[in-house]
């Protein structure tokens, strides 16, 4: 791990501020990301700034019937809440179908939304890689891609997001608020969040140098069944191959979210005028345009059977 | 170098580290506490878990910094060969081990796991989000899946863990 400077924030405008003071700086909030990455010196900050003492870690009621998630609450807490359990059932479903007990316990809410792919190649610092060292190549396109992208990829990156988190909010239209260096706040929906990869996999979202996530809101409960059906290589502290979050409503209306498709969670809300006509329809109006490489092909129909299994279980 | 204080197993400790070290590393080379192990050092084994004001955690993947005024228990805090916790006692009865690199982190993980069912925290396999979750073996199973056993003694751990939370009910 390359050497770094270290600091604890006590109030988010003062972190964001101190993000733009010193050069090389990165926030912490559980570090289950990026220590890993530290470790193997593909993230290498030269200054530490500490959020974990930022009084961001409520959950509270908003005036609109909605709910706003502090950017520090671990990602336990939030699934455990009661009125996520009750009215974002499928947040709860898709925090507790991610990780492990342990890391759970340590996770926050904006630090899921940020953790990096699980491009092995990513992790293979002896290999070329767009998103870690830009301009090196791919070497996951044509390389062993079976977990990787199917749809929205580039030239340059076929990457997937790994946050199963991340595919519930998007289904939910989450929002999130931001504080700048300059101490201006803002709001950006999960739909505008996560950025394409182009020909510039290694600029990610629409945060800028130094801005800080304070929270996540969530707009007043839809109702419905709520499901998430994670696939993976074994059952349980695995990523995903690829996931499906759905809310279905009586009537057979819905909205769905997938996960391990591409560099983000993958929503197109006109594909959901499909549901009453049953997975196949949905998928092939979500998935149009899909360009699987020759070993992740097998995700399209993956992603059919188990929207298709969701939907049987919303019915019974 | 960075000063932190924080108690390990009741005692308060104060050091002066290097900010890179890990929680693990602090608990093992600057305290002698070789109890915690480290296997992966990349969150992926669960073999480093300890509980830190009260919830378990891989300490691999936390700064020691981070840890200013934490209560930290490890295996050593939980009990001694003379007077075991219920659950070291419980994976002795059970052969809940073999080669025993993963049990300090499976006993820590285990005793945090009992804890997180009476406080009524669902998980991947709870069917009723809203109802309280209770102890099965499914249950156990899905909640111990962040410490791997090398030695495969898992049907063992899960009986160790089974009796525990049955003489508790
Ligand atoms: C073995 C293993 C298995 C896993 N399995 C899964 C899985 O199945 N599903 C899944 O979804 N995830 C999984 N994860 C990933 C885990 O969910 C993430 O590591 C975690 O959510 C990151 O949160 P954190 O708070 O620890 O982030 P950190 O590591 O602290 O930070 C991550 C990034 O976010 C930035 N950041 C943090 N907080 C803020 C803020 N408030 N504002 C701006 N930037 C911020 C940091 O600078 C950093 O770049 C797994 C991780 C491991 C190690
Ligand atoms: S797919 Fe993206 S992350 Fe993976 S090697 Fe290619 S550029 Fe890197
Ligand atoms: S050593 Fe920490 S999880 Fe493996
Ligand atoms: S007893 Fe050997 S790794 Fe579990």
């Amino acid at each position: 791990m390359k050497s770094f400077t270290y600091e604890r924030a006590d109030a988010p405008a003062e972190a964001a501020a101190a993000a733009m003071r010193t050069p090389g700086s990165r926030f912490i909030a559980g570090g289950t990301n990026l220590l890993d990455l530290m470790k193997l010196e593909i993230e290498t900050p030269a200054h530490l700034i500490d959020v974990n003492r930022l009084a961001l870690d409520k959950i509270e009621p908003m005036s609109d019937g909605g709910l706003r998630i502090g950017a520090l609450v671990r990602n336990t807490d939030l699934a455990a809440d009661a009125r996520v359990r009750r009215d974002y059932a499928l947040l709860s479903r898709a925090l507790l179908a991610g990780a492990s007990g342990q890391l759970r316990n340590r996770a926050t809410t904006a630090g899921n939304l940020l953790q990096r792919t699980r491009c092995p190649y990513f992790y293979d610092t002896n290999q070329p890689c767009n998103k870690r060292t830009p301009g090196s190549g791919c070497a996951a396109i044509g390389g062993f891609n079976r977990t990787l992208a199917v749809i929205g990829a580039s030239e340059a990156c076929i990457a997937t997001h790994p946050s199963d988190m991340a595919v519930a909010m998007r289904a939910l239209d989450a929002t999130i608020e931001t504080v700048r260096p300059d101490g201006k706040t803002r709001t950006v929906a999960i739909v505008d969040f996560y950025r394409a990869p182009g020909s510039t996999p290694h600029l990610e979202t629409a945060l800028e140098p130094g801005e800080l996530i304070t929270a996540v809101t969530l707009p007043k409960p839809v109702g419905g069944t709520h499901i998430y059906h994670k696939v993976r290589d074994r059952a349980s502290y695995a990523f995903a191959l690829i996931s499906v979050g759905a809310i279905i409503q009586r009537d057979g209306s819905g909205r769905v979210a997938l996960g391990g498709v591409a560099y983000k969670p993958w929503r197109v809300e006109a594909a959901e005028a499909e549901m009453p006509r049953g997975a196949r329809a949905v998928t092939t109006a979500l998935l149009a345009g899909a360009k699987p490489t020759h070993e992740n092909a097998f995700k399209l129909l993956l992603v059919e059977r188990t929207l298709s299994a969701a939907l049987a279980q919303a019915r019974a | 170098m960075v000063k932190v204080s924080f108690k390990v197993n009741g005692q308060a400790r104060a050091l002066e580290l290097d900010t890179r070290t890990t929680l693990l590393d602090a608990l093992r080379e600057h305290l002698r506490l070789t109890g915690t192990k480290k296997g992966c050092d990349h969150g992926q084994c669960g073999a480093c878990t300890v509980i830190v004001e009260g919830r378990r955690i891989n300490s691999c993947l936390s700064l020691a910094v981070m840890h200013e005024g934490d209560s930290i228990t490890t295996i050593e805090g939980l009990g001694t060969p003379e007077k075991m916790h219920p659950m070291q006692a419980a994976f002795v009865t059970h052969d809940g081990y073999q080669c025993g690199y993963c049990t300090p982190g499976q006993i820590c993980s285990a005793v945090a796991v009992l804890n997180e069912i009476k406080a009524g925290v669902p998980s991947h396999v709870s069917a009723d989000l809203t109802a309280r979750p209770h102890v099965s073996v499914d249950e156990i199973r899905e909640r111990m899946s962040g410490n791997i056993c090398r030695c495969g003694a898992y049907s063992n751990i899960v009986d160790a863990i089974t009796e525990v939370a049955g003489r508790k009910a």
